[in-house]
């Protein structure tokens, strides 16, 4: 009898036990989680959200809020998780493509948004709630996180690129970064730079491609053909790369600690004026007044200089999509959220005031009560107004093709080939071939 | 019935494997025989897989990138066994001498390291090996007058900082495990062969090493499987799985970026089969070297 008792307590006491584990691992995702409520009521619902970008919450926030007052009977409350970049990604694609565990709305960065386009898309098409903006804003931006005519991400920024001098480090060695035009230009800046001040012109990017496709984007190539084939190999890849070398060589530009600007250990050496120049998407901006905080009041705006007068200058660099995932609590209730949150007019404004993106809807460009605002923080931190060279450039922004063949094409050169050209030394042309080969045979 | 069958000598024993059996089947064969099969198809999550026979194997024979990782992974192995097992060895001799100063201060201090988290230690040595003149590391080169290293962009120098990490990492677990096979050694053999006149060096190699066969057998193994499965320390060390050029690219993490990154996961599986199949071979010709599958002598 006491035998049963025991057996009986012991199994009662196992089950209890493996309930206990059960309950304890459910809905634990690493990151950083917050709930905002954003003056949401009792009976809101609440959505979740994966970002890898910190401050895109932040925009959220602000946009929640105006939500919730205007939608009383349908207001939300956001659970915000903040993932480094490729564990977000990599976690969201199982989520997704499982089925289990994916967030109701999520932040995809282009570069892997084709990704998630494979086959079937596991994301809702986004087209009824994008309808209402269609003309207010670029449509090359919906197009870009498109799919035989299906909408599945709304873009934050247009993403113009522009360069970023260190007026301090230009003024020292007498250098008016305003002369600059061409890439000879800039060249012969350098060299004086570099004999003035012993410090370097700007970086040779080896973990990104912003150099790379803005040198495509002028001479109106691309990393793929009209049908999305890679083809790196090209002349305006090698003519780019070249010229690139050549500025490295004459001691111009120089790699640098992180392999591109936008990484914390590159932040440090900006922030200590090792480097006088950035060529990057103008989101770059963010990182200035967030990370680099030494150099306020010292950094200009300008158009990219160019491989020859008349060439387009400038591109749209980076962006992310904010999609919904088809398992979503509320799909309808989420869509309208980020149309509402991301292509709305007051959106538009915001994403320019909080996070000092150039917004996709470009009558935002002319409001000069908004750019010109003097108490908004990236006006207050760069030499000059950045929407008088977004507007400047406003007809000049070409756009580098996302394809199903992009984040291959991106892997490759960024781990390898600009590594072997910048770091070794290798001839670019074999460089560039190796890397087609290398591409081809990935994507059989 | 019950408690008949219970009781039963036949049944019991085989009550009390099952779980074990079912851990196997469930955690290891059904994982296994499933990424076989998986390996001869075109696997995309979300979509359907189907067949598409040694597709996935002839692309693997002539895919740089997997040679690349699998080069990197041998060579990191080979390493570690070369460091890891004199070393440790060595220092748990001089550990067990009774007239060692500080044991067990020296016993903590080298098993630390194994209890901080990969994670924590791969960032801290990717700060030291930094690029940059004020990293920990080329400081130190600075006032010898060296000029500052870009430890993790090549091959040797990015290994030079991987392998220390494993070092400092494993180095007081395999003493660990020596210490407790120096344990197993009766201190009469060495008395005997004091008396005898043998120096210390001729005990340590005719007593100690011989005797410790059996773990240093067990510590080969292991850190044959540890070496070629490695993964998070090059992970954080290059904070990602994409270092420069792949130096630090191993098989593990190549079947992480086909299959988690890529969504790949017939090819992943493919290239897990060939990790397997690479493990098994080496451990197998190692244990039938050593002689481990002769029975044992009477």
């Amino acid at each position: 009898m006491k035998n049963k008792w025991f057996i009986s307590l012991m199994v009662l006491s196992m089950i209890v036990f493996l309930a206990g584990c059960g309950k304890s691992s459910s809905n634990s995702s690493s990151g950083e989680s917050s709930v905002l409520n954003g003056g949401a009521g009792e009976k809101a619902t609440e959505l979740s959200y994966w970002t890898f970008v910190e401050l895109h919450g932040q925009h959220f926030e602000k946009m929640l809020e105006k939500w919730n007052a205007a939608n009383p009977d349908r207001q939300i409350k956001l659970n915000v998780t903040v993932m480094p970049y490729d564990d977000m990604h990599n976690k969201l694609s199982i989520a997704v493509q499982t089925g289990v565990g994916a967030p109701d709305i999520a932040d995809i960065e282009l570069g892997k948004f084709p990704d998630f386009l494979a086959g079937d898309p596991q994301l809702e098409p986004l087209n009824d709630v994008a309808e209402p903006y269609k003309g207010t804003v670029v449509q090359s931006q919906l197009d870009l996180y498109s799919k035989n005519g299906n909408i599945y991400g709304l873009s934050t920024h247009v993403g113009a690129t522009v360069a970023f001098y260190n007026t301090e480090i230009l003024e020292q060695a007498g250098v008016d970064y305003k002369t600059i035009v061409t890439w000879e230009d800039f060249k012969k800046a350098g060299i004086q730079v570099y004999e003035k001040t012993g410090k370097y012109m700007g970086t040779a990017d080896t973990s990104a491609t912003w150099q790379a496709s803005l040198l495509l984007a002028q001479q109106n190539s691309d990393f793929t053909d009209a049908d999305g084939k890679p083809q790196v190999n090209t002349p305006e890849m090698v003519r780019a790369l070249t010229m690139l070398k050549d500025l490295q060589d004459n001691n111009v530009i120089s790699t640098i600690a992180g392999g591109q600007p936008d990484t914390e250990e590159a932040y440090g050496e900006f922030n200590s004026g090792n480097y006088a120049t950035a060529f990057m998407p103008l989101w770059q901006m963010s990182r200035y007044t967030n990370y680099m905080k030494d150099l306020s009041g010292k950094i200009a705006i300008a158009p990219l200089p160019v491989l020859e007068k008349g060439m387009h200058r400038s591109y749209g660099g980076g962006g992310t999509g904010t999609v919904v995932t088809k398992t979503a609590k509320d799909v309808q209730l989420a869509k309208d959220f980020i149309a509402y949150a991301k292509l709305s007019l007051d959106a538009n404004i915001e994403i320019w005031n909080t996070l000092g993106f150039d917004p996709i809807n470009m009558s935002v460009w002319d409001m000069k009560e908004v750019t010109h605002n003097p108490d908004n923080q990236f006006v207050k931190y760069f030499v000059n107004n950045p929407f008088d060279v977004l507007n400047e450039i406003r007809e000049e922004i070409n756009l580098i093709r996302s394809t199903s063949a992009s984040p291959t094409i991106n892997n490759v050169l960024c781990t390898v080939t600009l590594n072997e050209i910048f770091e070794d030394g290798k001839d670019i042309q074999k460089a560039l071939d190796d890397a087609q080969t290398q591409i081809e045979q990935e994507l059989k | 019935m019950i408690k008949n069958f219970l009781y039963s000598q036949k049944v019991a024993p085989y009550v009390f494997v099952l779980p074990f059996v079912l851990v196997f089947i469930i955690f290891w064969v059904y994982p296994l025989l499933s990424s076989f099969g998986m390996s001869f198809q075109k696997v995309t999550l979300g979509q359907e897989a189907h067949f598409i026979g040694a597709d996935n194997y002839t692309k693997l024979m002539g895919d740089t990138i997997f040679f690349k990782a699998v080069r990197n992974s041998a060579v990191y192995m080979l390493l570690t066994l070369v460091i890891l097992i004199p070393f440790p060895m060595l220092f748990a001799v001089l550990i067990n001498n009774k007239s060692m100063w500080a044991r067990e201060f020296f016993k903590s201090a080298f098993f630390f390291p194994a209890l901080t988290s990969v994670v924590v230690a791969g960032t801290i040595f990717r700060l030291m090996f930094g690029e940059m003149e004020g990293s920990l590391i080329n400081s130190i080169l600075g006032v010898f007058g060296v000029e500052p290293v870009k430890f993790l962009k090549g091959q040797t120098t990015g290994f030079i900082a991987l392998v220390a990490l494993a070092t400092w990492r494993w180095m007081g677990v395999n003493m660990l495990y020596f210490l407790s096979g120096l344990k197993n050694i009766p201190d009469d053999y060495y008395e005997a062969a004091s008396i005898d006149g043998a120096s210390a060096f001729q005990r340590f190699t005719r007593i100690t090493v011989p005797l410790l066969k059996p773990t240093t057998i067990y510590v080969l193994t292991i850190s044959i499987y540890a070496g070629l499965a490695m993964f998070i320390e090059s992970m954080m060390l290059w904070n990602g799985n994409n270092s420069p050029k792949n130096i630090g690219l191993t098989i593990v993490g190549y079947l992480y970026r086909q299959g988690i990154e890529k969504n790949n996961l017939g090819y992943a599986a493919a290239v897990g089969i060939v990790l397997l199949l690479i493990t098994m071979v080496i451990n197998l010709t190692q244990l039938a070297f050593s002689g481990m599958f002769k029975k044992e002598e009477d």
